[in-house]
């Protein structure tokens, strides 16, 4: 396999940077599924069991992480569909830039309400 | 002398051997991607945005949404869309970062089996799932069950 030197930049600008961003969400997104199914499938342990692990869901530190990993998904999950208008829409590449700013609005529009809810659960007890 | 045997030109690539299977993948990638959107947004919605959100969560809140049919669905396509989802993004990383064909087999190997692991645990739990173990503490239960 050829190999690249190291350090390099592919062109750089918003179409490597969120590439590199759908990278690194996608690959936290599925390390945390992993964790959430095992700890889910606590339900067919004991309901206490369950609970016990659940708990730690509501204590402040995860409840701010829980921040980070919906910031990544809803991330993720807009720019995935950025890809899949650049891959089928006739005029997606030339309007990719376009769309990013697009997948930036819509997180914001997303992300807003629910900073202020899951926050005020978090803190609000 | 040795000859070289050069494949005729244009002839067709599935003489040589290959398959489509990256073309699945790639596909894949996409539609479930747009299913993904509404399972896993739908998700995170009455998970955390509805009522108490993350305080409510505990046992019978789990009880409760799976007493009804279309949240075990939901939660059994999200399963295994997002994982197979995931196992196959994850397949592309390696591919591209581990160089080394030994290193990269036993990646992708180690991925393959936490997948297999992880998406028959959850089918497992989702369908033999009883949301009143008799010997439970009744306060810990949802609200249909007997002794609730
Ligand atoms: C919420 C809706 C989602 C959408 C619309 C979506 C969409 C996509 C798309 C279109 C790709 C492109 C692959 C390519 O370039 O060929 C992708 C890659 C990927 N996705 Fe998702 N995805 C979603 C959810 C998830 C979830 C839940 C996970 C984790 C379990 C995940 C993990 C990944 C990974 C690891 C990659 C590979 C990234 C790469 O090759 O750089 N995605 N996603």
């Amino acid at each position: 396999m050829p190999k690249a030197p190291a350090g390099t930049i592919y062109r750089g600008r918003e179409g490597m940077w969120s590439w590199v961003a759908h990278r690194v969400t996608g690959i936290g997104i599925f390390f945390f599924l992993l964790v959430h199914i095992v700890d889910t499938a606590l339900v067919r342990v004991s309901p206490e069991s369950y609970n016990e692990v659940i708990a730690t869901y509501k204590t402040t530190i995860v409840g701010l992480m829980e921040v980070l990993l919906v910031a990544a998904i809803v991330f993720h999950a807009f720019n995935g569909l950025r890809i899949i208008l650049v891959d089928f829409w006739s005029k997606g590449p030339r309007y990719q830039r376009q769309m990013l700013a697009g997948v930036g609005i819509l997180w914001l529009v997303l992300m807003v309400p629910f900073l202020v809810r899951h926050l005020s659960h978090v803190f609000g007890g | 002398m040795t000859t070289t045997t050069i494949a005729a030109p244009r002839s067709p690539r599935r003489l040589r051997g290959r398959t489509n299977t990256e073309l699945y993948a790639w596909l894949f990638m996409r539609v479930s991607g747009v299913f993904l959107i509404v399972l896993v947004f739908g998700h995170l919605f009455v998970n955390l945005m509805v009522g108490e959100g993350i305080n409510a969560l505990d046992f019978a809140f789990v009880a409760g949404k799976w007493a009804d049919p279309l949240w075990q669905v939901w939660d059994l396509l999200m399963l295994w869309l997002a994982m197979i989802h995931g196992t196959n993004g994850l397949r592309t990383v390696i591919n591209d970062y581990a160089e080394r064909d030994q290193v990269r087999m036993w990646l992708k190997m180690l991925l393959y089996v936490a997948a297999a692991f992880t998406i028959i645990l959850g089918t497992l739990v989702i369908f033999t799932f009883d949301p009143c173990p008799a010997e439970a503490a009744a306060e810990l239960l949802p609200s249909f069950c007997p002794g609730a």
